[in-house]
């Protein structure tokens, strides 16, 4: 019975069974979890980490590292906003946030693939950079939206779903296909494997590692959007410390930080989990506080259990 | 019986024996050589006793005491330490830092700096070092470096010292200071193991010899008196070759690769050499002769500096290895763990990770096509395993080669296949196959370049062999005029005429 129970925990779905079990046991204990307006609620509360995720997934399989993700988030929901206040056309905004955002991707895959300066720092240097441009713009002002239809992107609905829910959703479907069907998604995980090996085999791993960097800005630039639509402004601190929830989120889903293993539906499970204890908690009363040490031991238990989880399977 | 013996060493691994009832004895005060072939067993009796590695049978004595030790660390406080090749030490501490790691003066903590310069300060005086203490390692030469690993050995009063082919990569003035301290060593009634493969070396320093030869003690000398190098060369290479090779004759066509004045930041000397459709040409050298960094240039893993490279007469502008595949060129590394497998992901994945690219559409895999391609090949190359889906990392080494073997199979243009080290660490039944698998590939006209440094691998199955030596071609023999003596004489660094052996 131990024995079944240890291979199914510690098995390729490990981690989607302890969801499941998660679910039901917060379904049942905690008042008002299971409805559908909290339902909404929860997949609204982890659009932008959800969204982001996608691409983290890919950054981290590839063994690197973006720690600008915040940042890009911001100043790419300030950008929006103005620029569509600026031109009086939402659809240049929206443009402009995403070009702003791969342009960001673009410079941190060129200076960490072609002048192989450490992921972690380069992404740290962005990380302020980019800050640094979101409060400037706006001399560290929250911008106002100017037209409501702007609000519409976060408000609108489809089959009584939000907007925002939908391109999560799409983006998951897109961002899994990619991974296990292309090209792309295989040498990702390759290169996370073994770099020079790849190389070896006729990979062109600089090029990858730039668009994984590039797609990951086209991806903030989408969250940054939703996000400056949903708080109806642009503002220059939002999104602070989005980067460690993101990172925590894929490495919950079972992300290799060491490379070559990524799952979009571990990502996926990893991006619920933290919306549902966070929501758990909120509908509990749990004081702010205590919410930190909660995420803090949820992260350490899942890690613990990826350790263990890759010690049983690897032979050697 | 000897201050240092080895009695019946035996140490097999899996489907290798690596050594095989190796017995002889060395005296106090001597300074003892070790010679043999690459392969020959020398590191596995090194790595035992420093207490690397476990001898499967027999035992070394020190001083009529049998040695059984734990760890390197067990064999260090026995007063065993050997200096390997590539040096252990830290480049951001200073040369005393160094060697008083692990055993700091120390009050509460607090490192006694004056106490621990003084200690190696007189330590190294009594022995004759003359070095800096209190400089970084990363600030000292190559040589300087060697003496102070040598320094460490003396700080912990070591009885047995094995330097393993400590010159490599020394100047012939540093290789002097060495000597000489290798003499006083000597004089102290140290014993000293000399492994290297350089003749000179070897008859200046060595009171005694021991000639391993396929894990087999091939010759014990007491003295040198009378030993010429001739005799210590047949003692080296005097083996009966088995027909393990089964080699069969092919018809070369015309020049398939060429390689012209090829050269690289670590290849300095221009290489040029030609390769036939059907031809199989081997390269052999010893270790560090430049085999491989001349084979990554042809690949495009390492940049050129210089000179061309083309395929069936069209020049090809390879920078990166995916050029170089495209021109139909590839390589089979010879460190498969760290340039060939990509670990943690399938078969499957690592044999159709470079060929994938003639089935994709708009980057969009072609799943049907890639798990045929995986299967075609673990059928065809007799890859042992339960599924295409296994990880690769749980694979034998053989295994491993094949499904990398598979991966330039399944790119359906290769006509120039460079395999670096093929059967390194393989098995003999899984060499066996790996060689005609080669046979069958040159018959269907590709050119195959093997780089080996086992010289009765290289005879059995090349068409011709290059010698390289000191990152230079040194000698070219065709088939017929093989012989082990003069490919040995043109790889080994001290020979002065190659063209006059090869001739």
């Amino acid at each position: 019975m131990t024995d079944q129970l240890k291979k199914i925990l510690l098995g390729e779905q490990g981690l989607v069974v302890i969801f499941i079990v998660a679910f039901a046991l917060v379904s049942a204990l905690v008042p008002n979890f299971l409805t559908d307006r909290n339902m909404l609620g929860l997949l609204q509360s982890v659009v932008t980490v959800g969204i982001v995720a996608c691409t983290m997934m890919f950054c981290l399989a590839a063994r690197d590292f973006d720690l600008s993700v915040g940042s890009i988030v911001a100043f790419a929901g300030m950008v929006a906003v103005m620029a569509s206040n600026y031109t009086g056309s939402i659809l240049l905004g929206l443009l402009a946030a995403i070009a702003c955002g791969a342009f960001v991707g673009f410079v941190n895959g060129v200076v960490i693939a072609k002048f192989r300066i450490n992921a972690l720092i380069t992404t740290l240097a962005t990380m302020q950079i980019v800050r640094g441009l979101a409060l400037i713009s706006s001399d560290g002002r929250a911008v106002g939206i100017n037209s409501p239809d702007f609000y519409q992107l976060a408000l609108s609905k489809l089959l009584g779903i939000p907007t925002p829910i939908w391109v999560l959703a799409i983006l998951f479907a897109i961002f899994g296909f990619v991974l296990n069907r292309t090209v792309f998604g295989k040498n990702t995980l390759a290169i996370g494997g073994n770099p020079e090996a790849s190389r070896l085999a006729g990979v062109n791993v600089d090029r990858t590692r730039i668009w994984i960097f590039a797609l990951q800005g086209v991806v903030c630039g989408i969250a940054g959007i939703l996000l400056a639509s949903r708080i109806t402004s642009g503002q220059p601190n939002a999104a602070v410390g989005l980067e460690l929830s993101v990172i925590s989120a894929c490495v919950l889903g079972g992300v290799s930080l060491a490379g070559g293993r990524a799952t979009m539906s571990g990502v996926i499970v990893g991006v619920l989990i933290m919306g549902i204890a966070e929501n758990a908690m909120n509908l509990l009363n749990i004081p702010a506080f205590y919410q930190y040490i909660v995420r803090g031991v949820i992260l350490l238990l899942a890690v613990l259990l990826d350790n263990l989880r890759s010690s049983a399977l690897g032979r050697r | 019986m000897s201050f240092l013996d080895f009695s019946h060493i035996t140490r097999t691994y899996p489907g290798v024996k690596a050594l095989s009832d190796v017995s002889f004895g060395v005296e106090k005060g001597a300074v003892h050589g070790l010679m043999g072939e690459n392969g020959a067993g020398k590191s596995t009796l090194i790595k035992i006793l420093s207490g690397d590695q476990h001898a499967d049978a027999g035992e070394i004595r020190i001083d009529g005491k049998v040695q059984a030790y734990a760890s390197t660390r067990d064999a260090f406080d026995n007063g065993v330490i050997v200096i390997h090749q590539e040096l252990q030490l830290i480049p951001e501490l200073t040369v005393a830092e160094n060697l008083s790691l692990g055993r700091f003066p120390a009050n509460a903590g607090i490192i006694a700096r004056a106490r621990m310069l003084d200690d190696v300060g007189a330590k190294l005086k009594a022995a004759g070092i003359d070095i800096d203490i209190s400089r970084k390692v990363k600030t000292l030469s190559i040589g300087e470096r060697q003496m102070v690993e040598i320094a460490k050995a003396v700080m912990l009063d070591a009885r047995v010292i094995a330097l393993d082919e400590p010159t490599s990569s020394l100047s012939s003035r540093e290789s002097e200071i060495l000597f000489a301290l290798i003499d006083r060593l000597r004089g102290e009634g140290k014993v000293i193991i000399y492994v290297s493969h350089r003749l000179d070396e070897v008859f200046r320093l060595c009171d005694s010899l021991t000639v391993l030869r396929d894990g087999k003690l091939a010759a014990h000398h007491a003295s040198l008196k009378g030993v010429t190098r001739d005799q210590v060369v047949a003692e080296m290479v005097g083996r009966e070759i088995s027909d393990i090779w089964g080699f069969r004759p092919r018809k070369a066509g015309d020049v398939r690769l060429k390689v012209d004045a090829i050269s690289g930041a670590r290849l300095k000397t221009p290489a040029s050499f030609e390769a036939r459709a059907g031809e199989i040409v081997g390269f052999f050298g010893l270790i560090g002769a430049g085999r491989s960094e001349l084979m990554r240039l042809v690949f495009g893993a390492d940049p050129r500096s210089g000179g061309s490279i083309s395929v069936d007469g069209k020049l090809v502008h390879a920078t990166d290895p995916h050029d170089a595949i495209r021109a139909g060129i590839v390589l089979c590394s010879e460190d498969r763990k760290h340039d060939g497998i990509i670990q943690g992901r399938s078969i499957e994945e690592n044999i159709n990770i470079s060929s994938r690219r003639h089935h994709t559409r708009f980057g969009i895999l072609n799943r049907a096509s890639e798990i045929a391609t995986a299967e075609t090949f673990i059928k065809k190359l007799k890859v042992r395993t339960p599924s295409r889906k296994q990880d690769i990392i749980n694979l034998s080494g053989g295994n491993q080669q094949k499904v990398i073997l598979g991966r330039w199979l399944s790119e359906q243009g290769v006509r120039v296949l460079v395999i670096d080290e093929p059967t390194r660490g393989i098995d003999i039944g899984a060499k066996a196959e790996i060689y005609e698998l080669l046979y069958q590939l040159a018959e269907d006209g590709m050119a195959i370049v093997v780089v080996s440094s086992e010289l009765p691998e290289v005879m059995g199955i090349c068409d011709r062999i290059l010698v390289m030596c000191g990152g230079r071609i040194n000698a070219e023999l065709a088939r017929d005029q093989f012989a082990e003596k003069a490919i040995l004489a043109a790889a080994l660094p001290d020979t002065k005429t190659p063209d006059a052996i090869a001739s």
